[in-house]
């Protein structure tokens, strides 16, 4: 069930977008959904969507691994834009019944919702596809710096972070274990009505809980055990390094910026 | 002999109502030695190992690690004298990959980044794996997980290692690799070991052997006294050594056996002697 879903996996590779400095491809990922809601017709769509395609194309992931990023958001997407669609009148009418109705500026807005969807899911998908986990907290822990002047915990948030993204795969297999063990004493996952089950969660949920405090708790003991008591003079082994391609990207960013900003009527 | 660690009639309970965890206990540890600490569920072996760090801080006596009262002020110069392996290779490994986790140590001791890598490097050398530097944990065995953690615990060059049942949830081949890793290790180094156990061939193996009971240190001794108690032991609720599982089955087959301890090579001499003798 968890090993379908491609987002927040990482695909292991050695292309161009693979070693961009992840402080750099993060900060464009998010910049990147901001602009596109700058764009507002089918000209700048098409920029955007050709330069997300362009930024897969670096990557060299294959294009399957975005569509089945998609897969699991298609209902979502779809209601959206079919209440979209439905709720928006202007232009020619086509249809209409009651309050429904099927027009011009309803079809065009529509398409623009779905674009601007399938576009924030690429790139984040790109994100995480190509950005291991720990270089992600890494980045965030990085751009967070400055914060610490009023006070934000960068460095426990990085912690956190990080030691989460690591028994994420411990505690899945935790599940499946717990899982089949309360299968094997009879218990019936995924049926019955709602009320059964989610009934049937508690006996999965309540000792996951449990063990994780026990794991918690053995986890800050070894930290303490070897020596750890804060974020104050520790060292870093890992280090990011900016360099001139992750400044190009940032320039490459603005420069679809400006291009958008000429397309948008 | 120059004692490393030395504990001088501690007790230690976790709450104030209930019996003691720990009730006066004294030894002394010498530089160099691999110590044993056995005794059953409950008995105190684990309470124990975690007041020689500070982890825990005994109510009365008191703790010397490498000449320094064990207190609030000198626990951090006591955490980097002792390296410290825990059960569950699981929930020990704080690190992402590999060479994060045995880097993590040095980090808290602010060491410089060359260094580290060096460091890094060298542990992951002395445990044999080096090849699996950028793996994550979960892609790894719970054999290859300890070692990982104790390459966390010697690139921070420690005095002493304490194994806090280390090897418990090891398969047996696992646990033949870890304590294999940690014996050359300790000889390279010139490590202290104490090692707490219910595997009873790697008491055996030990200098000297520690009988927990009930919070209190009901013996001590070389593996050679402790296990010529014989069945006395299972009283303890500790198993017997194979050599002396094979004795005991001798003797009720109505063979006269030694009653000194035997290892067994020395099982095995005595055998082909005795055999050739008739």
């Amino acid at each position: 069930m968890m090993n379908k879903l491609i987002f927040g996996r990482y695909i292991p590779g050695d292309s161009l977008i693979h070693r961009l400095d992840p402080r750099a491809k993060l900060v464009a990922s998010f910049y990147f959904i901001g602009i596109i809601f700058l764009a507002n017709n089918w000209q700048s769509y098409l920029f955007l969507g050709l330069f997300t395609l362009f930024a897969i194309m670096l990557s060299k992931v294959d294009l399957s691994f975005f569509i089945r990023g998609v897969r699991p958001l298609i209902w979502l997407i779809s209601f959206t834009v079919i209440l979209q669609m439905l709720f928006t009148r202007g232009g020619t009418l086509y249809w209409s019944w009651g309050i429904f109705s099927l027009s011009e500026y309803g079809i065009q807005n529509g398409l623009f919702i779905f674009c601007r969807f399938i576009l924030i899911i690429f790139m984040s998908t790109l994100l995480t596809l190509t950005t291991p986990p720990l270089s992600m907290s890494d980045a965030i822990e990085s751009l967070l710096g400055p914060f610490r002047v009023v006070h934000v915990p960068v460095h426990e948030i990085a912690l956190m972070l990080s030691i989460a993204l690591r028994f994420v795969p411990t505690l899945m297999d935790e599940t499946e274990k717990i899982m089949n063990a309360q299968r094997a004493r009879g218990v019936d996952f995924g049926e019955g009505n709602l009320i059964q089950k989610v009934k049937a969660v508690v006996p999965l949920l309540i000792p996951l809980f449990v063990s994780s405090f026990n794991r918690a708790e053995d986890l800050a003991t070894a930290m303490e055990a070897r020596g750890y008591r804060g974020g104050e003079g520790r060292s870093k082994y890992r280090l990011l390094k900016w360099s001139g391609r992750d400044t190009a990207v940032i320039i490459a960013f603005a420069a679809v910026t400006v291009v958008l900003v000429f397309l948008r009527s | 002999m120059d004692p490393i660690i030395e504990v001088n009639q501690i007790e230690f309970s976790y709450q104030e109502d209930t019996p003691p965890a720990l009730k006066d206990v004294s030894f002394t540890i010498n530089r160099g030695e691999w110590i044993a600490i056995v005794g059953h569920n409950g008995s105190g072996k684990s309470t124990l190992a975690k007041t020689i760090n500070g982890l825990q801080m005994p109510q009365k006596g008191s703790v010397k690690v490498g000449g320094q009262v064990l207190s609030e002020e000198s626990v951090w110069d006591v955490r980097r004298m002792v390296g410290m392996v825990f059960q569950n290779p699981d929930n020990q490994f704080v690190g992402a990959t590999v060479e994060d986790d045995v880097a993590f140590g040095l980090e808290n001791q602010g060491i410089e980044r060359n260094e580290m890598l060096k460091r890094v490097t060298n542990a992951l050398e002395q445990v044999k794996m080096t090849s699996f530097a950028t793996r994550e944990p979960a892609r790894l065995s719970g054999g290859q997980k300890q070692r990982v953690a104790i390459a966390g615990v010697v690139a921070l060059r420690p005095d002493i290692i304490i194994l806090d049942e280390a090897t418990s949830m090891l398969d047996p081949e696992g646990r033949e690799d870890v304590i294999a890793t940690i014996r050359q290790i300790k000889e390279e180094n010139e490590l202290t070991v104490i090692s707490i156990t219910h595997d009873i061939d790697e008491a055996a193996s030990a200098n000297r052997i520690l009988v927990m009971r009930e919070g209190q240190l009901y013996q001590e001794g070389t593996p050679g006294e402790i296990f010529s108690a014989g069945p006395e032991l299972v009283s303890l609720g500790l198993d017997l050594p194979f050599p002396e599982k094979l004795k005991m089955a001798l003797k009720a087959r109505g063979v006269e056996v030694p009653t000194t301890y035997l290892d067994e090579e020395g099982m095995m001499d005595w055998l082909w002697t005795s055999v050739l003798k008739k």
